[in-house]
């Protein structure tokens, strides 16, 4: 294993330290490992905490700040974070208009974001939570866990963001956020596996001639292993699977997402690519985002994922947001 | 008859944490070949963390909490939350006792399994945790029925945890990060019901079983 790591036991810890030191608009609190915005709690404002398992930088923590996530709670590397991290974030974002939850559907993260709500309720706290789960590479939900919350999660965080940043309710922004979710779609492939820091060796063996189709984002194999391709019928491998799940009839935000390991070259080659697909479809891009947000570690590999968006949605996406990662308007 | 007092409780947590960190690597291997290669290091950071907090005290209960909370707090995950729930859920069945019998100690162990049922929504047969934990709660009571002691009747329920684990490798996963991968999570045995044998033998080790 090649990495820029002290001890792996310590990378979540030392990039932390690294954040903090990076970006003093915002507060870390070392012991519980939450990263908030420098001014939090505001006042009014409906507080947006998620948070998840470290190795997807720059989600979440890239995404605290004015028009996105009041807080974020880093796990250990692809381990959600515990109910007592949750609940810290929790008490210290509530400005008194109540607190939302965002939560990518995977067993733990519901469970550890579950008990953390149900906790937050007994002190009072007025907490709702929303479930991203956009992944249609989970084909049959019934006799699984759920689809897999991805892409759709820098989008929900964002236009949920924007929406409690203009003093909407609690009920208004989890209302919306679980709108964003439902009429989005990803769908992902890896050219690589990815090596956590603790582990030492990639999870999974991937040949030089072989990609893996219908990836989650932590390293976990996907649905199907098949040889490479150009990236024009890798485009086709992830917009077909979203336009046939759903339908995506005039206009979309579209994101292309590199899984960590991927140079932004090949992000907007394949951007080209999906743009001429939907284009063939009949379907409109009115914003776009190219670049690694949701990432496994080092993995290589991309995302395609797709919002049904209309005028009040694309509104929202361009409302001024002020992150480490993600910056428009200000 | 005092079965099970607080010196015996603790020493299965203690063997219990061996066990996990002895086997972290293998568990970890298991993960990596269905999820996501992180469940030996977090089940032995967890049970690090247990062993470092717990102590005999006072009472069943008040340990059993002490082990949850520290479990809730370390681990992370899906386990972090469903071996704490069990043995939340253990604590009210023990009571503020210092010792208690047999048959008290199965309820309170099938109270814990019923607790991570209801927080996973897991099955028997979906390849997890409950293949392990369900047949072992359903052999302890039986074997305590039929009027075996708690040391021979905890090693029966280890021997069936040991075999609902090793059913797992043919199932196909239906919860957790496994079920991700559909048909190609047959074939490999699943990590939760490897921890939770763990947790049942370790049970009849500290019992003399």
């Amino acid at each position: 294993m090649k990495k820029l790591i002290n001890d792996p036991a310590d990378v979540v810890a030392d990039a932390l330290r690294g954040m903090a030191a990076a970006h003093p608009e915002l507060r870390v609190d070392h012991a519980d490992r939450v990263v908030y915005r420098g001014d939090a709690p505001v006042a009014g404002k409906v507080g947006l905490v998620s948070g998840g398992g470290s190795g997807h930088e720059p989600l979440h923590a890239g995404f605290v700040g004015p028009g996105m996530l009041d807080a974020a709670c880093a796990g250990e590397v692809f381990t959600s974070p515990v109910p007592d991290q949750i609940l810290a974030a929790t008490r210290n974002v509530d400005g008194g208009a109540g607190v939302l939850h965002i939560v990518k559907n995977y067993t733990g993260d519901v469970l550890n974001f579950e008990m953390a709500a149900e906790f937050a309720a007994a002190e009072g706290i007025t907490v709702q939570s929303v479930l991203v789960n956009d992944d249609v590479a989970v084909q049959d939900s019934t006799y699984t866990a759920g689809r897999r919350g991805v892409g759709a999660t820098l989008l929900v965080e964002k236009i949920a963001g924007a929406a409690a940043d203009r003093g909407q309710s609690l009920d208004r922004v989890a209302a919306l956020a679980r709108r964003v979710n439902a009429e989005a779609r990803s769908m992902g492939m890896a050219l690589t596996s990815c090596t956590v820091p603790a582990v030492g060796h990639p999870t999974f063996e991937l040949s030089e001639t072989e990609m893996e189709v219908g990836i989650g984002i932590h390293g976990e194999p996907g649905r199907r292993r098949i040889p490479v391709r150009p990236a024009r019928e890798v485009a086709e491998l992830l917009v077909e699977p979203i336009l046939s799940d759903r339908d995506f009839t005039g206009v979309v935000i579209a994101f292309v997402n590199g899984m960590g390991g991927t140079p932004l070259i090949e992000l907007y080659l394949m951007y080209g690519e999906v743009v001429a697909l939907l284009d063939k479809a009949g379907i409109t891009v009115a914003r776009s985002l190219v670049g690694s947000y949701v990432t496994s570690l080092d993995m290589a590999g991309c995302s395609v994922t797709l919002l049904n968006a209309d005028d009040d949605l694309i509104e929202l996406w361009d409302h001024p947001v002020h992150t480490p990662a993600l910056r428009k308007g200000c | 008859m005092a079965d099970v007092d607080t010196g015996l409780f603790v020493s299965w947590i203690r063997e219990f944490a061996r066990l996990i960190g002895e086997n972290a690597g293998y568990l970890t291997d298991l993960d990596a070949a269905v999820g996501d290669a992180d469940h030996g290091v977090n089940m032995d950071r967890g049970m690090k963390a247990v062993v470092a907090k717990i102590d005999e005290g006072p009472d069943l209960g008040g340990v059993c909490k002490q082990v949850a909370t520290a479990l809730i707090g370390s681990v992370g995950g899906a386990a972090g939350p469903l071996y704490g729930t069990l043995f939340l859920r253990m604590a009210p069945v023990l009571g503020s006792v210092p010792s208690t019998d047999a048959t008290t100690f199965a309820a309170a162990l099938r109270a814990g399994v019923d607790g991570v049922v209801a927080r996973g929504h897991a099955e028997p047969g979906d390849k997890t945790m409950v293949d392990a934990l369900a047949p072992a709660v359903e052999t302890l009571d039986a074997a305590l029925a039929a009027g075996a002691t708690l040391p021979d009747a905890l090693r029966r329920a280890a021997d069936a945890a040991a075999a609902g684990r090793d059913a797992t490798t043919p199932l196909v996963a239906r919860k957790g990060r496994a079920s991700y991968l559909g048909e190609r999570s047959a074939g490999h045995l699943d990590p939760g019901a490897a921890s939770s044998a763990m947790l049942i033998a370790a049970a009849a080790t500290a019992a003399g079983g």
